[in-house]
């Protein structure tokens, strides 16, 4: 793979804007099947540009317009907006008040650095792959709640390009929700709470609700080799230190001195449990596996920033996006493959680039007219780059959209028919 | 709502169309009265409202809510008050019709501010919150449905699948299997129950919400409050239009500030008290707006106009006569220094014309706990006013303390104060000082805490034949004469002046 470096953006974005950048699928999504008029039209974008320009209110006619716009600006970071109630690129013509957000997906991000406090091999904007491991942990985790609990069927997981994952839930029921179910919804998610001074982060009741219980579970699955292997977070008196502040005073004598009869995590996790249950039970500390549970929540569940999900008109990195530092595509993730998915093997631009210029000089010897190349290569470039399975995932999302929406259709006209 | 100048014009409809109209023994009040009814009519279905919402909020606080206490009296009010509340009764159009329109008569009255609003909608939610708990379950999905509230019961089957997840859920269900059996749970699209799914306090599967009744009564009124918020926001916008109807204003006014019960202004006691014995019945009768009164007056030598007029007053109302009260007030003025000529000049005149004895001669009525609680806020260097209204907490904790009052009782009387409910605070105090468990009566104006205090303390003998009963109306004898609305109207107004007119021009610092 090719190193990214940032001096060459703009070439290298020029390039990509118009060879590889897919177009047809982008407005595929976002025009929604045109049943709504004007949805794609009063889309807000906004653009950054080279040193660090910003605007905002950007909005296209159609999928041309959206090109052109995006090869003559050459944007270096593209954000998705909310769709409004007129043309945001006229809304200063608009009357004052008049210019509102209607709609909007609803989006989670979830940000590495949140861990900060439970990782221990990396930090701020760093990952590895000790710790990529929190990152599908919560998209099992909050995917799951999204289907079954809430019922959303279009779910994108993607890629931000650097430290996290966001997730664009793009149900038509979903895109009406007003900010105060949306920050409903997050509230449901979250269980991790408090900053820097709050030591013991999660607290659970008696009564566990169902979705504590099968994230719990999901968190099962990868603690052993996440927590106690990668990270180690029982390796030394300093890592055990921070695990002896989630679990009552009593028996912290008790941990310390055995601790250091064991050798590794997974030997004193096994004693750290014992211990829990032995705790006397009629106590007001709490004992037995709720305790147990608090820990793994506290070192593997999720952080959601609400601020990102509850407004409407709140503005996300889009797919398909370039990230300025890394290079890194920002590639949607195939859920039946999320184990699997390792952010350091996904493309960057400069590496789709120079497979596109080896596939060229290939090509060129082929094809005569330049032109008639130039259309060719249009509908295949991305497709003989790394690119194309990250957007074969896309499709498949899309063709999931469009099967629902005909499904929806079919369903009112049913209905109109039934006099 | 049209209003026909006196004529009383009402709609004839057979029995089958009465009961259409009004399905349930409860209702959101989604669709406004549209018949035609007199102003008489008017008047008492909004006094009676305001006594039912009023026993509702001293229910409230007396005992808690849903318990078998609680529930019988609640009901006893309201069948009292000839209102709706159960269904399968027979006639209940009549009841039902009451309910409907004298609602929103009060909305009339309860939008204009922000605490008349608060307390309306509250008391209206613990009111159809009562009814809603007596609704048999049969009739539960109904009303739901006609109130255009989207809820379905769940089969039985279909509960027992999901059994362990809705005890896990809900923290109403205390977690027995037989308790869920029992229970209807209703699938609601989650976006409707915002306030359970937030706090994951309900099972969520394929985006609904499985709602225990319990919970579903929550939502319920939730959204009736919701919609009644909204309403009085756009009644209060129209309300400039109905003010300036002259037939309504004054009876708009009068009902948000309404005492309906005993003026103590006939002097039955006159000459019963005498003045030695003042001190000593400021503490074992008095309630405390006019024990701290007569304590300020005895220490500063002086009140203040407001505490003159609030404090002289009741001094008439328990029995003293002119002549005693001009002694009184004379005696303690002179002992702060005063000339017994000033006194003369600037001050019997005034105390005469409260007795009716100067001026327009009208007999002017002590004030009632409304009235005290709702006008004239004292400041510094005031004593009138309710101490549970206007005294910082700390220093009404100090007051109390100093009182005698025990610490359990001073906590449960500040909690009161807490959630405003100053007069029941006052009460509790009663019960307090005359060690009894429920002091028997709805305390609404001071000179009734005199006169149940005597009742007690002298063993309730010789006390019944003149004991009236505050709750039920005493409509001046001059209103009953009136057989048309306009003269009874005139009547109203004459009798609101009364009470309301600001004395200050007779009287000056």
């Amino acid at each position: 793979m090719e190193t990214f470096d940032p001096a060459e953006l703009p070439e290298l974005l020029k390039l990509y804007y118009r060879r590889l950048f897919p177009y047809a699928q982008y407005y595929r999504w976002l025009n929604y099947g045109g049943v709504i008029k004007n949805y794609f039209q009063h889309r807000e974008f906004s653009f950054t540009l080279k040193d660090d320009i910003y605007i905002r209110y950007q909005s296209f006619n159609n999928q041309s317009d959206l090109e052109k716009e995006m090869q003559k600006m050459n944007p270096y970071k593209i954000d998705i907006g909310a769709v409004y109630s007129h043309r945001p690129n006229q809304h200063n013509t608009v009357k004052l008040g008049a210019f509102q957000a209607q709609e909007k997906e609803l989006v989670f991000d979830i940000d590495m650095t949140d861990y900060d406090d439970v990782r221990r091999c990396c930090s701020s904007a760093d990952i590895c792959s000790k710790c990529w491991t929190l990152m599908t942990m919560a998209i099992r985790i909050i995917d799951r709640a999204l289907k079954e609990d809430f019922g959303f069927k279009h779910r994108l997981w993607i890629y931000s390009g650097r430290r996290g994952v966001h997730c664009w839930v793009c149900d038509e029921s979903v895109r009406k929700l007003s900010s105060a179910v949306r920050s409903g919804i997050v509230e449901y998610l979250s269980l991790v709470k408090g900053g820097q001074d709050v030591k013991k982060k999660v607290h659970l009741s008696e009564k566990i609700h169902p979705f504590v219980s099968k994230s719990i579970n999901i968190i099962k699955k990868y603690f052993e080799e996440y927590a106690l292997v990668d990270q180690d977070i029982l390796e030394n008196k300093e890592s055990w230190d921070k695990i002896l502040a989630l679990v009552p005073e009593t028996i912290h004598e008790k941990l310390q001195q055995n601790f250091q009869k064991y050798h590794n995590s997974l030997q004193r996790w096994e004693y750290l449990k014992k211990a829990i249950s032995w705790q006397d039970n009629t106590k007001n500390d709490k004992c037995g596996p709720l305790l147990e549970w608090e820990i793994m929540l506290q070192y593997c569940f999720p952080r959601l920033d609400i601020n990102v999900s509850k407004g409407i008109n709140h503005l996300l990195k889009s797919p398909f996006s370039v990230h300025p530092k890394t290079g890194r595509i920002s590639v949607p993730i195939d859920l039946q493959k999320v184990d699997q998915f390792d952010p350091f093997t996904v493309p960057t631009i400069s590496s789709i680039c120079h497979e596109l210029d080896a596939i060229s000089i290939n090509d060129e010897g082929k094809e005569g007219n330049e032109a008639e190349s130039d259309i060719k290569h249009k509908t295949r470039d991305y497709k003989k780059t790394s690119l194309a399975p990250y957007i074969k995932v896309f499709e498949q999302f899309l063709e999931n959209l469009d099967k629902s929406r005909k499904g929806e259709l079919l369903k009112k006209s049913d209905l109109q028919k039934d006099f | 709502m049209q209003f026909s100048g006196g004529k009383r014009k009402k709609l004839r409809l057979t029995g089958d169309q009465r009961s259409v109209c009004y399905p349930h023994s409860l209702q959101f009040y989604l669709e406004p009265p549209s018949e035609s009814i007199s102003l008489i009519e008017f008047e008492s279905l909004a006094i009676d409202r305001v006594k039912l919402l009023k026993a509702v909020e001293n229910l409230g606080v007396s005992y808690v809510k849903g318990t078998e206490p609680y529930q019988s009296k609640l009901e006893n009010e309201i069948r009292k008050l000839k209102f709706s509340f159960r269904e399968n009764l027979e006639n209940e159009y009549e009841p039902r019709r009451k309910d409907h329109i004298s609602h929103f008569i009060l909305r009339l009255a309860y939008c204009q501010s922000e605490d008349l609003r608060r307390w309306f909608i509250q008391q209206e939610m613990d009111l159809l919150r009562f009814r809603f708990s007596i609704l048999p379950k049969d009739k539960i999905q109904n009303f739901l449905k006609d109130s255009h509230l989207h809820f379905e019961a769940i089969s039985d089957e279909e509960k027992s699948v999901r059994e362990p997840e809705i005890l896990a859920s809900s923290p109403s269900l205390s977690g027995s299997k037989t308790e869920l059996e029992l229970e209807s749970v209703y699938k609601i699209p989650f976006a409707d129950a915002l306030d359970l799914f937030r706090g994951r306090k309900v099972y969520l599967e394929g985006g609904f919400a499985y709602v225990p009744l319990k919970d579903i009564v929550a939502i319920v009124l939730n959204e009736f409050r919701a919609k009644l918020s909204k309403a009085l926001a756009l009644t209060a916008r129209s309300l400039p239009a109905v003010q300036s109807d002259e037939r309504l204003q004054p009876l708009l006014n009068h009902l948000s500030h309404s005492y309906t019960g005993q003026d103590y202004s006939t002097q039955k006691n006159a000459g019963k008290i005498s003045l030695d014995q003042i001190d000593l019945l400021s503490t074992k009768s008095f309630p405390p707006c006019m024990r701290q009164l007569h304590k300020a007056l005895r220490e500063n030598h002086h009140l203040r106009h407001g505490g003159r007029m609030q404090y002289g007053l009741f001094l008439k109302g328990i029995g003293l006569t002119l002549e005693q009260a001009l002694q009184f007030w004379k005696q303690e003025f002179i002992r702060g220094k005063m000339d017994p000529d000033k006194f003369d000049k600037g001050y019997s005149y005034n105390i005469r014309h409260s007795f009716g004895k100067e001026g327009k001669r009208t007999d002017y009525t002590p004030f009632s706990c409304m009235k005290i609680i709702l006008t004239n806020p004292p400041s510094h260097g005031d004593y009138h006013g309710c101490p549970f209204r206007h005294s910082d907490p700390e220093l009404l904790k100090q007051k109390l303390q100093s009182y005698k009052i025990s610490p359990g009782g001073i906590q449960q009387i500040l909690d009161l104060v807490k959630g405003t409910h100053y007069q029941v605070a006052c009460q509790k105090y009663f019960e307090m000082i005359h060690n009894v468990d429920d002091c028997g009566f709805s305390l609404s104006h001071p000179n009734q805490f005199f006169f149940e205090s005597q009742r007690i303390l002298s063993g309730n003998k010789d006390i019944r034949k003149e004991s009236i009963q505050p709750e039920t109306p005493q409509p001046k004898p001059s209103v009953q004469k009136a057989k048309d609305a306009s003269s009874a109207l005139a009547c109203l107004n004459s009798s609101l002046e009364m009470d309301m007119e600001g004395l200050e021009d007779y009287f000056s610092e």
